[in-house]
């Protein structure tokens, strides 16, 4: 079942030779309902090289408000791993190279069991999972299911993860590093570009995977920024506040996420040109 | 039915095996772990080896224990409820009057012992999610005593109904958040408190309330809490020569039943009994019966029995006492149910309050509903055993704050 060549990896060796940073949007799958798979076309369509999607959880505690909310809204429309699992069967009908990484909480993993979860999820062409309060330390059975069927985990790194704790993830980890650019829930305040410089030249030295950063990404200014440091982009609360808005004004709530990531996109790519 | 013979667990079969949970990495068997994003890693990490140190250290008992007796009050009384025993006609009962403690609860225990480590580690800031609010006096009540910043996160249904304890913590200088996510009671204020912490780990000390959450909470807050269970064990061998039969505690997250049981785990004979909320009833959906009625599964950092739907979305749960509506449990809970050392059994609304009304008119002592829960179990486990036999019931908290909450349910305004 495993497959020939990972996305994740193949996309990072493509984004290498034309010298482009990865733009990777996250968005919480099922909120707004029956709109995920279009907005991940939009996405792609608009500059994204990957897509992180959220699967939904009633408790989100490393979340801040805009995405809590999110996974408020689509709980209680009832949206499950299942449904999920549909949403990226259904994009890979159309798009058979953009890599996906699900993004979510352990509890609905441990009910549908590590094994099911891994295979529903080869099956329907996921790419890379993280497990937001999955640490490396209790991620053993999960990560060899998901190796075996040649699936990445993807490893959070923070702005306090000790030098030991950096060895530790970096000896496990696959696909690429999301560094944590802020101290806090995702959607905290504003970047000090600097700082986040100086770490992710520090994780790159125990790292042979890729590094991306995300919270705190905005705008093309603040992508074009980050662009210049790590290898990847990510942006999460940005998009899921515009998404929230679906319910007052529709379709210009998607257009305009995917006017946004255009934004950051071309910020990024001019940035590399006026190099 | 009441009193299942609990059968001889393998576990704990061997006279030389000493019970050592957790492990070092915070497990109870399966139960237990860290189970955070890695932004509270490192938080996590620096409190699990300050407080290793700490409890180990000489100075630091001698404080604890110098608090526990000149600002807590204790050693806590172990009371003979001589009317309600033979009202019951069945085994003694012994309350331990946590109640008595100062701020009216168990709870300023380990509040005592956590500013003690807050202290020591140098933050200026402390956060605590409450339920009852019984924690958040107690984290508000040690944070005025050493001129610390206190937030108490608090769900909106529960600064509802919970008015007086809102006030205290005011009084006391505490800032008291209402949480609106969720179900808007115990377990969106853990969820809130967390992503404070995260925020702001290096200035803030998370006060935790309970034996849940990723480790060493869990392991740290049933020890702080186990000089109930050593001081019930010294006053019951003075007054009767022998240990009890049966111990009774309510269980919401399950910090007053560890703190009761630690002590007597080893000693066999002594059956262990936590007492759920079983709200409307356990075949309602209106209860928090994690235990008779939950899956393993994960939630707020620990790997433990969950209300938890096939989905892995967590349900909310219901309990007349605000202390016991959460639909998590300490894992360690989850452990000895597992191994058989401790039985689950659940009380209803009505029976707890039944137990709440008896006991204050037989004893002249006004129970917490959370406390109540435990109380209910007693009415029906004293009739099924001997005189001779003796059961001691924690008596984890005061029922005053709760009178408003009687009162509307007899129809009237207080």
């Amino acid at each position: 079942m495993s497959r020939e060549i990972n996305r994740i990896k193949a996309r990072f060796v493509t984004l290498q030779g034309r010298e482009r940073k990865a733009l990777i949007p996250y968005i919480l799958a099922g909120d707004p309902p029956g709109k995920t798979v279009e907005v991940m076309h939009q996405l792609v369509d608009h500059g994204a090289d990957m897509i992180e999607l959220g699967f939904p959880f009633s408790d989100p505690v490393a979340d801040g408000p805009v995405i809590a909310q999110a996974h408020e809204r689509a709980v209680s429309q009832g949206v499950t791993l299942h449904d999920v699992f549909a949403m990226v069967s259904e994009f890979r009908e159309r798009d058979n190279d953009t890599p996906i990484v699900l993004m979510g909480y352990l509890n609905p993993v441990e009910i549908m069991g590590y094994q099911r979860f891994v295979e529903l999820a080869s099956q329907a062409g996921v790419d890379g999972v993280l497990m937001v309060d999955l640490p490396p330390e209790a991620a053993g059975d999960l990560l060899d299911m998901l190796h075996n069927r040649g699936i990445d985990m993807i490893n959070l790194i923070t702005p306090t993860t000790s030098d030991e704790r950096i060895a530790k993830i970096c000896r496990v980890a696959s696909g690429y590093l999301y560094y944590v650019s802020l101290k806090g829930v995702t959607g905290a305040a504003t970047l000090n570009t600097a700082e986040v410089e100086e770490r992710v030249n520090h994780i790159r030295r125990f790292a042979d995977v890729p590094v991306c950063v995300g919270f705190g990404i905005r705008d093309g200014a603040s992508a074009a920024a980050i662009g210049r440091m790590a290898d990847g982009v990510i942006a999460g609360s940005v998009l899921v506040s515009e998404l929230a808005q679906y319910g007052n004004e529709g379709q210009a709530s998607i257009d305009r996420v995917a006017s946004r990531i255009a934004e950051m996109r071309s910020a990024m790519d001019d940035d590399r040109t006026n190099e | 039915m009441v009193d299942q013979e609990i059968s001889e667990s393998p576990v704990l079969a061997s006279e030389e095996h000493k019970y050592d949970q957790p492990d070092l990495m915070g497990h109870f068997g399966r139960y237990g772990g860290r189970f955070v994003a890695e932004t509270l890693m490192g938080a996590l990490e620096d409190l699990d080896r300050t407080w290793r140190e700490l409890w180990q250290d000489k100075t630091f008992q001698e404080d604890f224990d110098r608090d526990l007796a000149d600002f807590v009050g204790r050693p806590s009384p172990l009371y003979f409820a001589e009317r309600w025993t033979r009202a019951l006609g069945g085994a003694k009962i012994y309350l331990k009057r946590e109640d008595l403690n100062h701020t009216g609860a168990h709870k300023i225990n380990h509040a005592v012992g956590q500013a003690l480590l807050a202290k020591h580690m140098g933050k200026t800031r402390i956060i605590a999610e409450t339920g009852a609010g019984q924690h958040g006096v107690a984290s508000a009540t040690v944070a005025a005593r050493l001129g610390l910043e206190c937030v108490v996160y608090m769900g909106a249904k529960d600064v509802k109904r919970q008015a007086l304890n809102v006030y205290r913590m005011k009084l006391l200088g505490a800032t008291v958040v209402p949480v609106e996510t969720g179900s808007q009671t115990l377990k969106d204020a853990i969820n809130e408190a967390l992503r404070d912490w995260v925020a702001r780990p290096e200035d803030t000390f998370y006060l935790l309330g309970t034996v849940c959450g990723p480790s060493p909470y869990p392991e740290m807050v049933r020890n702080l809490q186990s000089i109930i269970g050593r001081e019930a064990r010294r006053q019951i061998l003075e007054k009767e020569g022998c240990l009890p039969d049966a111990l009774v505690a309510c269980v919401g997250g399950g910090s007053n039943a560890m703190g009761l049981f630690h002590e007597f785990i080893q000693d066999k004979a002594v059956k262990l009994y936590g007492v759920e909320a079983a709200g409307l009833g356990v075949d309602t959906d209106k209860h928090a019966a994690r235990m008779s009625s939950g899956r393993p599964g994960v939630l707020q950092g620990a790997r433990t029995y969950l209300m938890t739907n096939e989905h892995g979305q967590i349900i909310e749960s219901h309990s007349v006492s605000a202390g016991l509506d959460y639909p998590g449990v300490g894992p360690e809970h989850s452990y000895l149910k597992d191994i058989g050392r401790a039985q689950y059994p659940a009380a209803t609304d009505e029976e707890a309050l039944a137990a709440f009304r008896q006991l204050t008119r037989l004893e002249g002592i006004m129970p917490a509903l959370e406390s109540a829960h435990a109380l209910a179990w007693v009415d029906k486990l004293a009739p099924t055993m001997d005189q001779d036999q003796i059961i001691i019931c924690n008596l984890s908290g005061r029922g005053d704050k709760d009178i408003h909450t009687v009162a509307a349910i007899d129809g009237l305004e207080v």
